[in-house]
């Protein structure tokens, strides 16, 4: 394998058993980074204000972005839209430290995500299945996470991607030689990573779980259902109190075992934010890109 | 012998794996200090190791048991902990991000004091800018100092346990076994 492509596969390595944080400003950045966030990833609107918003949601304000990076010594994301590959090499430019190909944007192609192995810099992608997880992969993510369904506060989207996820990948084990290629045929990837997965359980890149973690009680369960550590988008920064949230949510990732810390963890930790269930929503933006 | 591994965040289990390998026992460290012949800090993010391990409350009781001469190994991160302005045990310090970012992760292969040549896997890593006099330099590339000793203490800028190369490893069990042997 490519040497940059092992290398940015390590740095997902690095942020495992971590909490990644939605932020907005370079202050924000900084109570995520004082929180003990692993890295941060860098927008104009959380999730769940994009949401409200409507109309087309594109990359951020490089300037902002760069406004985030001088905040903060941890590594910074941030996001461009599916297939948009002049927004990914706008942040290659400013030297991101992971892309966020990410279906919380307006998507700019429907049929094509971008290349991402004709980039340095390295890219996480959602996945609510194991064959979108593994034809990303396919494409040069580094990474992983599930789409879940952003700015909700709803995590029943993320646990039925988590937990697809994984049954597929204990399946594919349970295969017979012979019986993997007829999976790549029907998971449209390559052999190559079939027999990866059938043979170590489990991707070849880290997994996250993203999309609708707002307590610290949701990162534990994402945790324990196979996730490697968490995304956290609008949970954070909308709720009454981001500073002890956001320091919860690190220490259940940490603790995601130990029912008896995440008690005490759960406590007193004001008002989440309000959340919209999944029925109420118009627009599923985990059906972006697959 | 059992050696711990800090399991707050990061690339633990990399390090667990490359002990089992090496038929070590091992044991993970997340809330409270248990004892065991060695200790290691794997890499991650510093800042959110640092933040757990005060909230836990394990900030001293590790520095005590480095200090009472616990074998300790730290990988990046592990090392950025180790020095003057973390857990202030080692005296060195260490530059943060000395390489820049992801853009400027490498892989090298360099000579390491007493085993030979190893390859280096650099991920968004800090070198040692300044070493006191008891710290033993044990590798540089491009003259930056990333990889040292100081008594009970050894670390590396670089990540050995991302590698199939055991021999730091087994410089460290090593270690582990001489403190051991030497306590009643």
């Amino acid at each position: 394998m490519e040497d940059r492509t092992t290398l940015n596969r390590q740095l997902a390595q690095m942020l495992k058993g971590g909490v990644i944080m939605d932020v907005t400003t370079p202050e924000q950045a900084r109570i995520a980074e004082a929180a003990g966030a692993c890295a941060v990833m860098a927008l104009e609107r959380i999730p769940a204000d994009i949401r409200a918003a409507g109309g087309v949601s594109r990359m951020s304000d490089p300037k902002m972005i760069r406004g985030i990076q001088e905040a903060v010594t941890i590594p910074v994301m941030a996001k461009c839209r599916i297939g948009h590959f002049a927004e990914a090499q706008i942040l290659e430019a400013i030297e991101i430290d992971y892309i966020d190909e990410s279906e919380v944007l307006s998507p700019a192609d429907d049929i094509y995500h971008i290349d991402k192995r004709k980039f340095k810099v390295p890219f996480v992608c959602g996945a609510k299945d194991l064959g979108e997880a593994l034809r990303r992969i396919n494409e040069g993510a580094t990474m992983i996470r599930t789409k879940g369904e952003p700015g909700t506060g709803d995590i029943i989207q993320a646990v039925r991607h988590m937990r697809l996820m994984q049954s597929e990948i204990r399946r594919l084990v349970s295969l017979n030689d012979d019986e993997l290629y007829e999976a790549a045929k029907q998971l449209r990837v390559p052999f190559e990573l079939v027999q990866y997965v059938h043979e170590n359980g489990k991707l070849p890149v880290v997994n996250f779980a993203a999309g609708g973690v707002a307590t610290p009680a949701d990162a534990a369960l994402m945790m324990q259902l196979g996730a490697e550590g968490v995304f956290v988008g609008s949970g954070i920064f909308k709720s009454g109190n981001p500073e002890k949230r956001a320091q919860a949510i690190v220490k259940a990732v940490t603790n995601y075992n130990n029912p008896a810390v995440l008690a005490s963890l759960s406590e007193d930790l004001g008002e989440a934010m309000v959340g919209i269930n999944e029925s109420e929503i118009q627009l599923l933006m985990a059906e972006r890109g697959k | 012998m059992k050696i711990a591994i800090l399991a707050l965040q990061g690339a633990f289990a990399e390090h667990e794996h490359m002990l089992h390998r090496l038929g070590i026992e091992t044991i993970l460290i997340r809330e409270h200090w248990e004892d065991a012949s060695g200790l290691i800090i794997p890499g991650g993010e510093s800042t959110s190791m640092m933040r757990i391990m005060k909230d836990e409350g394990l900030f001293e009781p590790l520095r005590q048991a480095i200090l009472d001469e616990l074998p300790v190994f730290g990988t990046c991160a592990g090392l950025i902990m180790l020095d003057r302005n973390h857990l202030g045990v080692m005296d060195i310090k260490a530059r943060r991000n000395a390489y820049g970012r992801q853009l400027g992760s490498f892989n090298t292969e360099e000579e390491f004091a007493g085993i030979g040549r190893i390859p280096m896997t650099f991920i968004r890593a800090p070198y040692i800018e300044e070493a006191g006099p008891e710290v033993e330099i044990l590798a540089r590339v491009d003259s930056k100092a990333v990889a040292a000793r100081q008594k009970n203490m050894l670390v590396t800028a670089f990540h050995p346990e991302l590698t199939d190369d055991t021999r730091i490893h087994e410089l460290f069990l090593k270690m582990a076994t001489t403190v051991s042997k030497e306590q009643p």
